[in-house]
């Protein structure tokens, strides 16, 4: 087991390597570079650019450039934000939480609906239900983010008035109340595609497990249908899952990113196009690096969790 | 042809694809391909049928509510026609959408057959590549590339590209590597074929139908992606419309023309949802043909 779990965390560090080399390659390639700020501001001379360039190591190759780069971003100094000067790290730290709390609650919502639909399609294959929510499913992951947020924000915000439109709290209002309020609306809009995943991938897994053997050795040995369910079916259904919801990472964080900007919610997506508004370098790549990193490190929590739960993965 | 009248009379179908009758069955796909036809029929065949060009201003007539005045969908903060500005913003919205599917199922392809065929340390290092590539939040890279570059509809469709061919490349990859050893490919190596031969002419085309389906869903993926962009306003950019940057405004006017926001949302929805639709039929078209033989 350790053995395994040891090989993974060494396939997500190549594989983080990789993902830095191709981050640092793309955002330094591209026309204009970092330093195309610069360069349109008036009065602003080739010279000096070059200078400028010089002074921050930027007139380097490219590739003696990322070894220095990979070996500040070890150590912790993710460079300095060109808008206020604050560490990358901490400017990305701050805004942490608002994410997780928003992509936490959207998961949980849609593994909770997700897996409930999944089970009962399973379980009354080829009913109006079954079909009803393959299409449902189907319309839900062809309906762009944003463009859900807004229809919600008009129904709920502004022609019911139920719920606030954006921000995270009230100012002046910091009870729990207040913030659940202003949760329940982004999360829900983030949760939707995510259901649909998931109740697709929840029905497939308990197809599978229902005609397993031992399914129907704990019918015959007379267990009620309720007890086989939630014993035996439910549980060795949700395994393959875990895998599901690492994967399914990038595209919840592509999610919150646009589900941000459209409630005004303080997280990392907003952070990232207002970065990009300031053309603020260092931040950008800052931000495209933890998101990546945040992937990686879900992908192999998942994979450890299905290890412990599952051993015989690790042996394989 | 005498041997062919010598044969018994077998009846003949009217098409003789089993995957191509199979798809047309197919009530979903069915649905899809209608949706899609009318919408391109709209977009292409619209904007002669309509009393207004997309690009007339005209300010008495601003947010007009749709159905008033001529205007069908109702008029933008300009007083331009919403009907002639989804209609034209469609026919680049679609035209991203299919150059995106032809370079990233190109690229994809190109990728999965040379991985899977040589395999070995080749392959480990372009699935890597790969590997990486889906470990990017695709929006966060799709921006943070939109941000740097010219974004013309022929630089946002290669920008796509590059954050979408990576499952095109792992469906044919997989492909590929169950075939690899068969016997038609062993057949191939003893004539002497070159590995270019064998790998375009013999396993690729065997790996066509996973490889229609993975188009069929790019498409609708770069249909969403476009627009998700453009609605950050880092897409296409205005005049030129599209459906994502048409959408790029209408937050504001929200409360008092909601049509704005609802009308170009629905457009990409029913885009969306027919490609996604024609892509399970094409599953299933092909699934079922390999079941049967």
């Amino acid at each position: 087991m350790l053995r395994y779990i040891l090989s993974r965390f060494g396939q997500s560090l190549l594989l983080l390597l990789i993902v830095s080399f191709i981050g640092f390659a793309v955002l330094n390639l591209a026309p204009g570079g970092p330093l195309s700020q610069f360069a349109l501001s008036p009065g602003m001379t080739q010279e000096q650019i070059d200078k400028i360039a010089a002074q921050m190591g930027l007139d380097r190759p490219l590739i003696v450039q990322y070894f220095d780069w990979l070996r500040h971003m070890l150590v912790g100094d993710w460079g300095t934000s060109y808008r206020d000067g604050q560490p990358v790290l901490h400017v990305i730290g701050s805004h942490l939480f608002a994410t997780l709390l928003l992509m936490g609650t959207a998961t949980s919502i849609s593994i909770t609906l997700g897996s409930t639909i999944g089970i009962f399609s399973a379980l009354r294959r080829r009913s109006v239900f079954d079909y009803a929510m393959t299409v449902a499913s189907m319309v839900a992951l062809s309906i762009p983010t944003f463009w859900f947020g807004l229809i919600a924000i008009y129904i709920f915000a502004l022609n019911l008035g139920w719920l606030p439109a954006g921000n995270m709290y009230t100012v002046g209002d910091g009870s729990v109340l207040n913030y659940l309020k202003h949760l329940i609306m982004p999360a829900c809009v983030l949760a939707l595609v995510d259901v649909a995943v998931w109740s697709r991938y929840m029905r497939t897994s308990t197809l599978n497990v229902i005609n397993q053997d031992f399914v129907r050795t704990a019918r015959a040995k007379g267990l009620t249908r309720r007890r086989v369910l939630f014993k035996h079916i439910v549980g060795n259904s949700l395994v393959p899952m875990i895998t599901l919801a690492g994967l399914q990472l990038p595209m919840v964080l592509g999610g919150a990113l646009v589900t941000e900007t459209v409630f005004t919610w303080p997280g990392m997506g907003r952070l990232f196009l207002d970065s990009l508004g300031y053309s603020d370098y260092p931040v950008v790549m800052g931000l495209l690096m933890a998101s990546a990193m945040l992937v990686l490190i879900g992908n192999l929590a998942a994979d450890i969790a299905v290890a412990l739960i599952d051993p015989r993965i690790a042996l394989e | 042809m005498t041997a062919a009248t010598t044969t018994p009379p077998v009846r003949q179908p009217l098409i003789k694809s089993r995957a191509l009758r199979r798809f047309l069955s197919h009530k979903l796909a069915m649905i899809g391909l209608f949706m899609v036809l009318g919408l391109t029929f709209a977009c292409f065949v619209g904007p002669y049928l309509l009393p207004y060009d997309e690009l007339y201003i005209d300010l008495r007539a601003r947010f007009a509510p749709p159905g008033t005045g001529g205007h069908i969908f109702g008029t933008d903060p300009l007083g331009r026609d919403l009907a002639a500005r989804l209609f034209h913003a469609g026919q680049i919205s679609m035209a991203v959408g299919f150059a995106v599917m032809v370079i990233a199922t190109t690229v994809g392809s190109v990728v999965g057959v040379v991985s899977g065929y040589y395999g070995g340390k080749i392959s480990a290092v372009l699935m890597r590549v790969v590997d990486a590539f889906l470990s990017f939040p695709s929006v966060f890279l799709l921006l943070a590339l939109a941000a740097f570059i010219q974004p013309g509809p022929v630089m946002i469709a290669v920008i796509i590209s590059a954050t979408s061919w990576m499952e095109v490349a792992r469906i044919v990859e997989a492909e590929v590597k169950s075939l690899r050893n068969q016997d038609f490919v062993q057949a191939a190596h003893m004539l002497g074929l070159s590995g270019r031969w064998i790998m375009f002419r013999e396993l690729l085309p065997n790996a066509i139908g996973p490889i229609i389906v993975a188009a069929s869903l790019t498409v609708a993926r770069a249909i969403l992606l476009e627009a998700y962009i453009s609605f950050l306003g880092y897409g296409i950019q205005p005049p030129l419309p599209s459906w994502g940057n048409l959408l790029n405004g209408a937050q504001q006017y929200l409360g008092s023309a909601p049509w704005l926001a609802i009308v170009p949302g629905l457009a990409i929805t029913i885009a969306v949802t027919g490609f996604n639709f024609i892509g399970d039929g094409l599953r299933d078209a092909f699934d079922s043909r390999a079941q049967g033989q």
